[in-house]
């Protein structure tokens, strides 16, 4: 039981009257690495999005029962959401960087959570663009504008400044859908590297991308957690016959 | 077909363009030519240097009314500014939808009123205030610029809420991703982002306040005196512009002289708009 980071518990949500999570029940292991597959509007953002309160954010959605991070309830009205959210970093969809230098982009988290030197701020700036590949890029350009960066850089940038806050969850939705080949591949090394340390999800499209790097493979339909399991039992002896048929691509 | 319509708007658009750019042009140039003939009679320094406004006895210093419009517009931007984009962020992020449906439509609504309605709330309201507190009559630079706080508050803030609800959601869940409070989301990320916006709100806000006469004039007192406290009656360019103009003829000395006084208001504005664009250009990365 010790190894388990998160567990989510009778899990429903909805967008006004529109339920987009029936009854999930998950459980993710400390160090792991989980996938979320499935078809698009199934449901993967929103459930990612409840696991670190993003979905607080938005108007209109109700939520009920349980999501534990660390044995800790996360919809318990004592916690913290900025505390949980230092430790359950995310990757958005799409990149989101700040209007503002590259350097002040991944220094934004460290700063606002206290920490000023000059030295330390250097140090984790470049540390974490070294760790989402980005640092032989834009090493001699840190004072220019994020916003001047190709898409997918901004999306390892965004990779970059979740890493600068150090989570110990990081949440990423489709994290290299805008990526050429060869940084999905940094990304995908990079995933495989922070593996010890942190407790990864990562939503993708890819089936390959999913069986490659990710040690458990949730499917998901409409709104249903259909399967979950370990990646290689799921793509090779799938128990539902719908994901099989996702995953042979014969739907979705 | 296409082409041709395409070309034919591109025509459209360039002519209409030129024929605004002529028409301001030619404001500037007629106030200026006007203007300059003062130098015929005062010297530059006189006109810029001196306080002393005595057309009847041929001095014509302005000084009073150049540093009265600075003076006055400042204050106006420093009481309005901080309630305008503090008002902007409440309507914009921490207002229920109900509230701010109810006060989006009522701040536009300020938008529109008459200067007229403000000059005479200044007057049965702040003037008399300003007399008790300090013991004057109470007309004065503190009466305009609280009024004309007030009246471009509404212009500030709404171009302000606007700007800060036009920035991406994205970016603001980008930072509470991070672990960031609101107001830490607010201030260092929607804030910045918003600010080329806001800037645009402030500088409507600086001309319409700048640039007004009519409820100044109730309130302000002018007298062609430097203020020596809140409740000193003063005079500021387009005061003493409207005051004497009726009173000058075409062509004389007073006359011109109050067109130089358009024409340093028409460049003042100018270089506080130029000023304020660069300061937020370079603020930008
Ligand atoms: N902010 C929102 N308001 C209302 N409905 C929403 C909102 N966000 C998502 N939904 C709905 O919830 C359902 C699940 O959406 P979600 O974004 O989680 O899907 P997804 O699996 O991430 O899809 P994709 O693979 O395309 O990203 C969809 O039906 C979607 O329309
Ligand atoms: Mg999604």
């Amino acid at each position: 039981m010790t190894s388990e980071k998160i567990r989510v518990q009778d899990l429903n949500l909805y967008y006004g009257d529109n339920q987009a999570l029936h009854d999930i029940q998950l459980s993710v292991k400390k160090g792991s690495i989980t996938a979320f597959i499935g078809p698009s509007g199934c449901g993967k953002s929103t459930l990612l999005r409840t696991l670190n309160r993003m979905n607080d954010l938005i108007d209109n959605v109700r939520i009920t029962g349980k999501v534990y991070v660390d044995e800790q309830n996360i919809y318990d009205n004592q916690v913290d959401v900025v505390q949980l959210r230092k430790h359950v970093g995310m990757v958005f969809q799409r990149p989101n960087p700040f209007p503002m230098s590259i350097y002040d982009n991944i220094a934004y988290g460290p700063r606002i959570h206290g920490i000023k030197k000059k030295r330390d701020l250097d140090e984790i700036v470049e540390r974490s663009l070294q760790q989402a590949a980005l640092w032989n890029e834009v090493k001699d350009r840190l004072k220019k504008s994020a916003l001047g960066l190709s898409g997918g850089q901004q999306q390892r940038l965004c990779i970059a400044r979740m890493l600068a806050v150090d989570p110990d969850v990081l949440l990423m939705d489709e994290p290299t859908s805008a990526l050429d080949p060869i940084s999905t591949l940094k990304v995908e090394e990079l995933t495989q590297t922070l593996k010890s340390r942190y407790t990864i999800i990562i939503v993708t499209h890819n089936m390959q991308q999913a069986a490659r790097i990710s040690d458990y493979t949730v499917f998901f339909l409409n709104g249903h957690l259909v399967e979950a399991s370990e990646t290689n039992a799921i793509f090779t002896n799938p128990k539902d016959k719908r994901t099989e048929d996702y995953i042979t691509g014969r739907f979705g | 077909m296409s082409k041709r319509t395409d070309r034919l708007m591109r025509g459209v658009f360039i002519a209409s363009a030129t024929f605004v750019s002529i028409i301001i042009f030619s404001i500037i140039l007629f106030v200026g030519k006007q203007g300059v003939q003062t130098f015929r009679d005062v010297s530059p320094a006189e006109f810029f240097f001196s306080t002393d406004w005595t057309p009847l006895e041929n001095r014509y210093g302005a000084l009073v009314f150049i540093l009265g419009s600075f003076l006055l517009t400042g204050l106006a931007l420093l009481f309005a500014v901080p309630f305008a984009v503090g008002g902007a962020i409440f309507l914009a992020k921490y207002a229920p939808s109900w509230v701010r449906e109810i006060l989006r439509p009522a701040v536009d609504l300020f938008v529109g009123i008459p200067s007229v309605v403000y000059g005479l709330v200044g007057l049965t309201v702040f003037v008399p205030w300003i007399g008790k507190a300090t013991g004057t009559a109470g007309f004065g630079v503190l009466a305009a610029a609280l009024i004309l706080a007030i009246m471009i508050l509404p212009t500030i803030l709404s171009v302000s809420e606007d700007a800060l609800r036009t920035i991406s959601r994205s970016l603001e869940e980008g930072s509470y991703a991070l672990g960031a409070t609101r107001w830490q989301t607010i201030r260092l990320v929607l804030l910045p982002a918003a600010s080329p916006g806001v800037l645009t709100g402030i500088i409507l806000g600086m001309g319409r306040a700048i640039g007004e006469a009519m409820a100044v004039q109730m309130v302000i007192g002018n007298a062609p005196l430097l203020p020596t406290g809140p409740g000193s009656p003063t005079s500021v360019l387009t005061t003493e512009i409207v005051k004497d103009m009726p009173n000058s003829i075409f062509g004389s000395t007073v006359n011109n002289a109050l067109f130089l006084m358009s024409l340093v208001l028409l460049l003042v504005s100018l270089v506080l708009i130029l000023l304020i664009r660069v300061i937020a250009s370079r603020r930008e990365v």
